[in-house]
Order: C-alpha cells, then sequence, then structure tokens
C-alpha cells in the first residue's frame, strides 16, 4: 500500500521523543573544555521514535522505482540485476570495521582483495595497471585525464587540448577541463562512429588526446578506433576510452589491443554493484605500461607474500581522494566477478547485445531510428514518429511510468533529436522486453489519438508532473519550521 | 547462469526475430582485426557458497578483530543503529538510478531534502547538495567554489589540515593556475595568528581551516574573519569528524562562508575507507548557482502537492558540458540516506550525547596519559583525538601492536620528519576498561 503523502521527518517531532539507544556514560563528567566553544541545542534534527523512523523510510521506499522491482532501461547507465550475493560478502564485519589506518599487517585481507581485482580487470581489459580508488565514472576521467597531462608533462609539453565526439558522455568535457584542458568538439559523422580522417583533420601538435566513448552513446561500435589510436599516437597524443559502456564488450574486446592508452570502468554499470539512487560507485581506472609511473597513490605492492600500500613515488599524480576509494563497492564487484567468471561475463554481453537488438528490431517501425549503423548494447531512437502529434519524449517517458515501466534516458545524446536511448541489460527475460515493446507500441498510438493524455502523464503515481522551474526559480532547499 | 532469464527458446525466437543465425552475427559491426584472440580466463565461475568461503578467508586475514583500536584520523568508530542498516538496505535505496524521473524517486529525494536540512542546521548553514564523494574532495570543491565566486587564484590553507586533503586538494588544483600557501600552527596546535598576519592579503581567495583539525584541536576562529573584514576572501571551514557538530559550535558561527568535510562518521563504518559521505554547505544564496554536484529541492506537482526534485541542474556537467561547476555525476546517494536515518534516530538529544560521550572519553584518557608522565603534544583543546609524544613513536606503536593494542597514526607516515608523535583517537565505542587498559599499556613500555 502506497501512502498518498508522507511527511517529512521533521514534521513528526515531537519535544521529548528519541529513537537512539547508547549505554550510559562509564565515566564521570568534567567541563574538559572552554563553554565558549560549544554550541546550543540542535535545533535541525527531529526528536522521533524508533518506529516511526521504520514507517517513515519505509513509506519512502515505496515511493522509489528500483531494478529489484522492474525493467530500468535507462541507456548508458547499465542498470542490470544486482546480485544479492554482493550485499552479503561486502557486509562481512571483518571488512566493515577494517580502519584505513590499519597497520597493513593486520588488513592484508583488503589489500589481497584490490590486487585481485586489479588482476581480473587488468585480464579483461588488457591493461596491466590499474588504480582503483576512483569514486565514479567521472571521476575516473577526471583521474585517466590528469595521468594522460602528467604523461605529457614527463614528455616535455602537456599540450592544450582534448577532443571529444559529439557521441561521447556528458562527463567527459568536464573532467577534461578540471585537468586544465580546453575541450573540442569533433562530429561523429552520419554513420554514427568517428572516422580516422574526420580525426586527423583535428590534430595538430596542441592536441593532447582524443576522449571516446565505445561503443559509444548511439550504441555504435567505433569500428575506426584502431587507426584513430595509430593517428593519435603518430601525432603524441593519447587516446582516452570511456569504458562506461564495457558491458557491450566483454570477452569479445581488449581496450588495450586497440591501442587505447586509459580506460576507465564502472563498477556499479558492468559489474552490477547497485547504484544506491546515484552512488556510492566506483570508476577504476586502466593504464598502458608508460603510465605506471603516474598512477595515484598508493600502489598496492606485493612484497614477499605480504601487501604493502607504496606511497613513495614521485612521478604520480599524488591522490585522487582519501583512503582507498569506495571500497565496499569493490568487494560486491570482486564477487559479481567471481560468480561470473570469464565465461559468463562473456555471455553476459552477448544477452545484452541481443536484447538490446531485439528492442530495435521491434520497434524499429514504430518510432524513428536516425541511425541505422548495427548496434550493440543500446538503441536511440528519435522524436520524428511522433512530433507531429504534439507530442514530446518527456511525455513518453512519463506515459510509461503509468504502466510502471521505467523510462530510457531522454534527450541524450545531444546529435539525436528528442532522444529516447534504450539499454536492456542481459538481465532481462524475453517477457519483459515484449511487455516494453507492447507498451512503447501502444503509448505511440495514445500519441496519435489522444495526445493530451500523454502530455498530462503520469496519472498513477505517487506525485504528478513535477514543477521543475518552480524549484529552479525559488530554491527551497531545506525545511524550515515557521513556513510550513 | 542464474542472472540470466531467458531460456533457449526465447533466446531461439529473439535470434529469429532480429533475423540472424547466431549471436556472434550481432557483434559483426565489430572488425576482425578488433576481436581479441587472447582468451579471458581468470577462473571458472563460482558458486554462492564457494564465493562466500572465498570472501570469509578474505575476511579472515583481516585480524582487526582481536585488537583493541583506537584509531581515528578522519575516519571513526561510531555506534550504528540496526535501524540504520534495516531500512537503507530495501532494494528500492539501494537499487535506482539517479533520480532522473522524480515522480518515482520520491523516497530517494525527499531522504536526501531531509538530509541536506540537517547536515545544513548542523553546519549552521543555509545550503546544502546531495553529497561528494569524502572529506578530501569536499575540501578540494570547497576551494574551486570560492575560486569561481571570488576569482582569486591564491588561498592559505592550514597546515593542521588532514594531510590527505591536503594532497587530494593539490591534485585537483595542480593544472588550473592555482596556488596556495600554509598557514603554521603553534605550540597549543591552533592556527598561529603571527602566520595568518603575515601571509594573508586581499588578493587570497579563500582560507581553509579545519577544526577540530588533524591533530585533534578545536579551533576558536572568529579572529579570522575578522582579519578577513572586508576583502572578498572567502572563509572555508574543514569538518573531518562530523559528529564534533553534536556539540561543538558550528562554522557559521564564526563567520564561514562555506563548511564542507566528511560525515561518515553518521552511519557508515570505516570500511578501510569508503564508501564515505563528503559535504558542502554554505550560508550564501549568490553562491548556490556555483555550487558543484546534485542539490534537491522543493516544488509541487501538477496538482499543488508538494514534491521533490534535482535541481539547479544547469550548473551540472550533464548541461553546462566544460564550464559546469564541476565535473561530478554519480555522487554517495546511498549514503545520504544512511545519514538522514542516523541522524533522525540520534537526533537532537541523542548526537549531543553521543558527542559528549566522545568529548568526555577522549580527555579522560588524555588525562590519565598525562599523569603516568607522557607528554601531550598541544595544549590546546580536543574533542575525540589527541596527539602525544613517546621517545620513538613507530617503536612504541609496534610494543603496543604486541599487546594487541592499535595505538592510533604514527604522525610519522605523513610527516616523515615526525619520529614522536602518535594520534589517538577515543569513541563512544572504547569502553573505559579499555582505554584505562591502554593507559597501563603505555606505562609499560615507557
Amino acid at each position: 500500500m502506497i501512502k498518498d503523502r508522507e511527511p517529512l521527518i521533521f514534521e513528526l517531532s515531537e519535544e521529548g521523543k528519541s529513537g537512539f539507544s547508547i549505554p550510559e556514560l562509564d565515566i564521570e563528567e568534567k567541563n574538559y573544555i572552554p563553554e565558549e566553544l560549544l554550541r546550543e541545542e540542535l535545533k535541525g534534527l527531529p526528536e522521533v521514535s524508533e518506529v516511526e523512523i521504520v514507517r517513515h523510510y519505509t513509506a519512502l521506499a515505496h515511493y522509489n522505482y528500483s531494478v529489484d522491482e522492474g525493467f530500468y532501461p535507462l541507456g548508458s547507465c547499465t542498470m542490470k540485476y544486482n546480485p544479492k550475493i554482493n550485499e552479503k560478502t561486502a557486509g562481512m564485519e571483518g571488512f566493515l570495521l577494517s580502519h584505513p589506518y590499519s597497520p597493513y599487517e593486520l588488513v592484508q585481507g583488503n589489500l589481497k582483495l584490490i590486487r585481485t581485482l586489479e588482476n581480473i580487470l587488468s585480464e579483461l581489459t588488457g591493461f596491466p595497471f590499474f588504480t582503483l580508488y576512483p569514486s565514479a565514472g567521472a571521476h575516473g576521467e577526471l583521474a585517466g585525464m590528469l595521468m594522460i597531462r602528467k604523461k605529457l608533462e614527463l614528455r616535455g609539453n602537456p599540450r592544450k587540448i582534448v577532443l571529444i565526439p559529439d557521441s561521447a558522455h556528458g562527463t567527459n568535457p568536464a573532467s577534461s577541463h578540471f585537468a586544465g584542458y580546453d575541450v573540442k568538439e569533433i562530429p561523429s559523422g552520419e554513420e554514427g562512429y568517428l572516422k580516422v580522417e574526420t580525426v586527423k583533420e583535428y590534430l595538430n601538435e596542441d592536441v593532447a588526446a582524443l576522449m571516446m566513448t565505445n561503443p559509444n552513446t548511439l550504441g555504435v561500435y567505433e569500428r575506426e578506433i584502431k587507426e584513430i589510436a595509430e593517428a593519435l599516437h603518430e601525432n603524441g597524443s593519447y587516446l582516452y576510452m570511456d569504458g562506461a559502456n564495457f558491458n557491450a564488450l566483454m570477452g569479445y574486446v581488449k581496450p588495450a589491443e586497440l591501442g587505447v592508452d586509459v580506460l576507465h570502468l564502472n563498477l556499479h554499470k558492468t559489474f552490477s554493484t547497485p547504484h544506491g539512487g546515484g552512488g556510492p560507485g566506483a570508476g577504476p581506472v586502466g593504464v598502458a605500461k608508460e603510465f605506471e609511473e603516474v598512477l595515484p597513490v598508493p600502489v598496492i605492492k606485493e612484497i614477499d607474500g605480504k601487501y604493502v600500500p607504496d606511497f613513495n613515488r614521485p612521478n604520480s599524480i599524488g591522490k585522487i581522494r582519501s583512503f582507498y576509494g569506495n571500497f565496499g563497492v569493490l568487494i560486491k564487484a570482486l564477487t559479481y566477478l567471481l560468480e561470473m567468471g570469464a565465461e559468463g561475463l562473456k555471455k553476459a554481453t552477448e544477452f545484452a547485445v541481443l536484447n538490446a537488438n531485439y528492442i530495435r528490431e521491434n520497434l524499429k517501425d514504430t518510432y524513428e531510428l536516425p541511425y541505422k549503423t548495427r548496434t550493440l548494447h543500446e538503441v536511440v531512437f528519435s522524436e520524428d514518429s511522433f512530433k507531429k502529434y504534439g507530442v514530446k519524449t518527456v511525455d513518453i517517458a512519463k506515459r510509461l511510468l503509468d504502466y510502471g515501466i521505467h523510462p530510457p534516458t531522454v534527450y541524450f545524446p545531444l546529435i539525436v533529436h528528442g532522444a529516447l536511448m534504450i539499454e536492456p541489460t542481459e538481465t532481462e527475460s524475453k517477457k519483459t522486453l515484449d511487455t516494453f515493446i507492447e507498451t512503447m507500441k501502444k503509448i505511440h498510438k495514445e500519441a496519435e489519438n489522444n495526445p493530451e493524455l500523454l502530455k498530462e502523464a503520469p496519472h498513477f503515481t505517487p506525485v504528478r508532473r513535477l514543477n521543475e522551474v518552480l524549484a529552479a526559480k525559488k530554491p527551497k532547499l531545506k525545511y524550515k519550521e515557521e513556513e510550513e | 547462469m542464474r542472472y540470466f532469464p531467458n531460456s533457449e527458446n526465447s533466446i531461439k525466437a529473439m535470434l529469429e526475430s532480429v533475423g540472424v543465425k547466431s549471436i556472434e552475427e550481432l557483434f559483426s559491426s565489430i572488425p576482425r582485426s578488433n576481436l581479441t584472440k587472447d582468451k579471458v580466463g581468470y577462473g571458472k565461475p563460482l558458486s554462492e557458497p564457494e564465493i562466500i568461503e572465498f570472501f570469509k578467508n578474505l575476511e579472515s586475514e583481516n585480524k582487526v578483530k582481536e585488537y583493541k583500536l583506537f584509531l581515528g584520523g578522519g575516519s571513526y568508530f561510531h555506534h550504528i543503529p540496526e535501524v540504520v542498516n534495516y531500512l537503507s538496505m530495501k532494494g528500492e535505496f539501494v537499487t535506482p538510478y539517479t533520480p532522473y524521473q522524480p515522480e518515482v524517486s520520491q523516497g530517494t529525494l525527499q531522504a536526501t531534502f531531509e538530509y541536506q536540512t540537517m547536515i545544513s542546521d548542523l553546519t549552521g548553514m543555509e545550503f546544502s547538495n546531495a553529497s561528494l564523494y569524502d572529506g578530501a574532495t569536499a575540501a578540494a570543491e570547497g576551494l574551486l567554489l570560492a575560486w569561481r565566486i571570488t576569482r582569486k587564484n591564491k588561498f592559505l590553507i592550514a597546515r593542521s589540515l588532514h594531510p590527505e586533503y591536503i594532497s587530494t586538494i593539490k591534485t585537483y588544483i595542480k593544472n588550473l593556475n592555482i596556488e596556495f600557501d600554509f598557514i603554521d600552527y603553534d605550540e597549543s596546535g591552533k592556527i598561529s595568528k603571527e602566520d595568518f598576519d603575515k601571509k594573508f592579503n586581499e588578493e587570497i581567495g579563500g582560507v581553509l581551516i579545519q577544526s577540530p583539525n588533524f591533530f585533534g584541536i578545536i579551533e576558536d576562529y572568529k579572529w579570522i574573519k575578522d582579519k578577513i573584514g572586508e576583502s572578498k576572501t572567502l572563509l572555508i571551514s574543514v569538518i573531518a569528524e562530523a559528529l564534533s557538530l553534536g556539540i561543538l559550535k558550528p562554522p557559521s558561527e564564526f563567520g564561514s562562508d562555506v563548511a564542507v568535510g566528511e560525515a561518515q562518521s553518521f552511519g557508515l563504518y570505516p570500511y578501510f575507507g569508503g564508501p564515505t559521505l563528503g559535504f558542502i554547505t554554505t550560508s550564501n544564496k549568490k553562491f548556490l548557482w556555483e555550487m558543484p554536484g546534485r542539490i534537491v529541492g522543493e516544488t509541487v506537482d501538477a496538482e499543488g502537492k508538494r514534491g521533490f526534485v534535482l535541481t539547479l541542474s544547469t550548473r551540472e556537467q550533464h548541461i553546462r558540458r566544460e564550464r559546469a561547476t564541476s565535473n561530478i555525476c554519480s555522487n554517495q546517494a546511498w549514503c545520504v540516506i544512511r545519514a538522514a536515518i542516523f541522524l533522525s534516530v540520534y537526533g537532537k538529544k541523542g548526537l549531543r550525547e553521543l558527542a559528549k560521550q566522545n568529548l568526555i572519553k577522549a580527555n579522560y584518557a588524555k588525562e590519565r596519559i598525562k599523569e603516568i608522565g607522557i607528554k601531550i603534544r598541544f595544549d590546546g583543546p580536543t574533542f575525540n583525538e589527541f596527539v602525544i609524544e613517546t621517545e620513538n613513536a613507530e617503536e612504541a606503536y609496534r610494543k603496543l601492536l604486541d599487546k594487541k593494542i592499535v595505538a592510533g597514526i604514527p604522525l610519522k607516515w605523513f610527516y616523515p620528519e615526525d619520529e614522536k608523535g602518535l594520534l589517538l583517537t577515543f569513541t563512544e565505542v572504547n569502553k573505559k576498561t579499555e582505554i584505562d587498559e591502554l593507559v597501563k599499556a603505555l606505562e609499560e613500555i615507557k
């Protein structure tokens, strides 16, 4: 049962209620520090009982749609099923209660786990070295671009420009910018993949690197990637590959073999650790041999059967964050990798690609497919088939909610008008896909016959369409008692 | 494979529908030369019991359970109420994506709005974002925020800031034409006024102060704001132990413009250092448009009912591309839900009690250690950690390790010239008997 309205936790608060249970202080109280350093009472926190807290957050949970509940075909997000065994292994006390500043001999298990995961990712991608500390894909991009810059600096000139195709991920330009580069966008061309000829036109001595998402956000494999890598290397530039879509390539392609110099993966996408409503994730970065010296610190070394973090690395880009990254996420990814094995991963890729192509085949006569090139793990449709009814992509998305299905990624990539970017992943059954296909067709008919129905959608969700303009115009970012 | 829901028959039907004979055909857009010839082989798939065994073995190589731990330095042991685990583990919180479709994400959005309220009230600020990766990147983002606002590229950073935060800041600003200088600390462990006066001028974009600082000292830094006076310089407070906000004066009372830090103490385990929870809050509405990361705001739906959405998104990377305020996309959303539940459980009274217990236990320990003739390095007031001096810190640390005690953090790990300092931390989970045991052991090895 979903409640019509759940108050804010603060609205449940009443003086004198409490939900905590800690032992009484076993030491005599004294005034150890000057009174003027102490604060007055904590005004913002609520006073609520445990039962109210449980009901409150359970009600909020009911308001969320999730992978556990159903199909979640967000393109480029790889919303695959999150195995429950991941939570079991990651929840073991020996991991939870290990402190990052423990003496190394007491956390050999953790350090070994990090090395094991690095080795498996190396095996999968062909890169000899990995750093697991970046906490998300974009964080990995930043770490990767900083490594490229450092490497170029060591060679004598950091250069100025990073080339980014218009079919790349949204975070790429910002990540390059924070590594100190200017960004130049280059067109991916009519067939949806980047041509080496195009890249060559943009190459000059200022180009530090090209950042390429492969398969790109159209789901298209970058078939000239090897030639592009060669052209870049000839120019003294590097190739960065955004591996957010690596779910399309496992067991088929090892990016290092193509001449890619730096690659990041998203453990919360390809390797099933959950997304948690927007993190925590992990964005490990794999690098070619020559980048070993610039890896972030610490690098975990194995010396005489003991694992030791090495901080003494003069050419390193330094620390990218505190401690050892989102360690808990690493445990989950390793769990998944061990359960799947190499053969399971290859199958996952195959079924992910089959599922995406099944959707493409069955919707391409209803929705407009702007790029006809063969696609791998995702497919992008445009607004061209329904725009004429006065219906927008957002309306299609909101109507899907009425049918209990999470919409695809919308309005991305920018090169497709009103894009609907669909990535089903391998963990969906034909039955689920059939339901989705039927629903999409039905909605298309509704767009033609009853566009108002779509424009007013969703009708059956806990809240109706929300006023995002108002939220931005009059930002209200916290609860204030007096206003209620 | 239990995660593949399609039968042989379904697969066959799908291949037929797509019009290919085999799955391999679907990969025909990948040139042959790109396909790997090298078989990926790191082992056969493991069953569930085998996986549990594998991780139990790894877990058992971590020996932390047999030791008494007095560890902090930016990651703390606090009691996490069971309801935090129970509620946050719900699949509805664990398995959704970023709330791009607010109509079916009100759970995450409302909980985040509640968190924003709590963390901004705790820091005494008006506005919070929906999280950053950790305290170190939050400190870097805080500095970059001030850089964008003041357009000044010189900063002052307290030398007593967490050393990993300093390293991270260095990594973040290295290529952005930003410089910084350290402000030293005096013999009390607090920011040196003299050094501040020497280094401060109107060209400084921001001053970063951590309190309690890395050595555990509580700073009283209202004077900094007074000295900044009318100049545009921003005062940025860094908090590595968010629980201190339960009892100590918040950054707002020192005139801070921005407060950033690490809220791991609010419902997250030490977990070898992550997931963590970085926060950033500000008192100034004008700074909102320069904030990094996601922000949740209140609004109404088509029927006028209250609801929550991600807002001010034109600041962000997916819209403003390379001119975005930060490149952050995925953050620590699930940790935010844990923090909101944790803070609801402890509430107004509980959080204060928890903070008070930390303060009293650590100061009791400090008093006892002083009594046995061991030097406390600084005489400034402390919250739940402080630095002791021994003849040879690493040696003392090793000897105590033999007694199954992890006596904090040898400062030599961060400051190679520091042979004597040990940073000891005491929280509510350390019983009096444990503290007494540590004191006795320290006396024995003296």
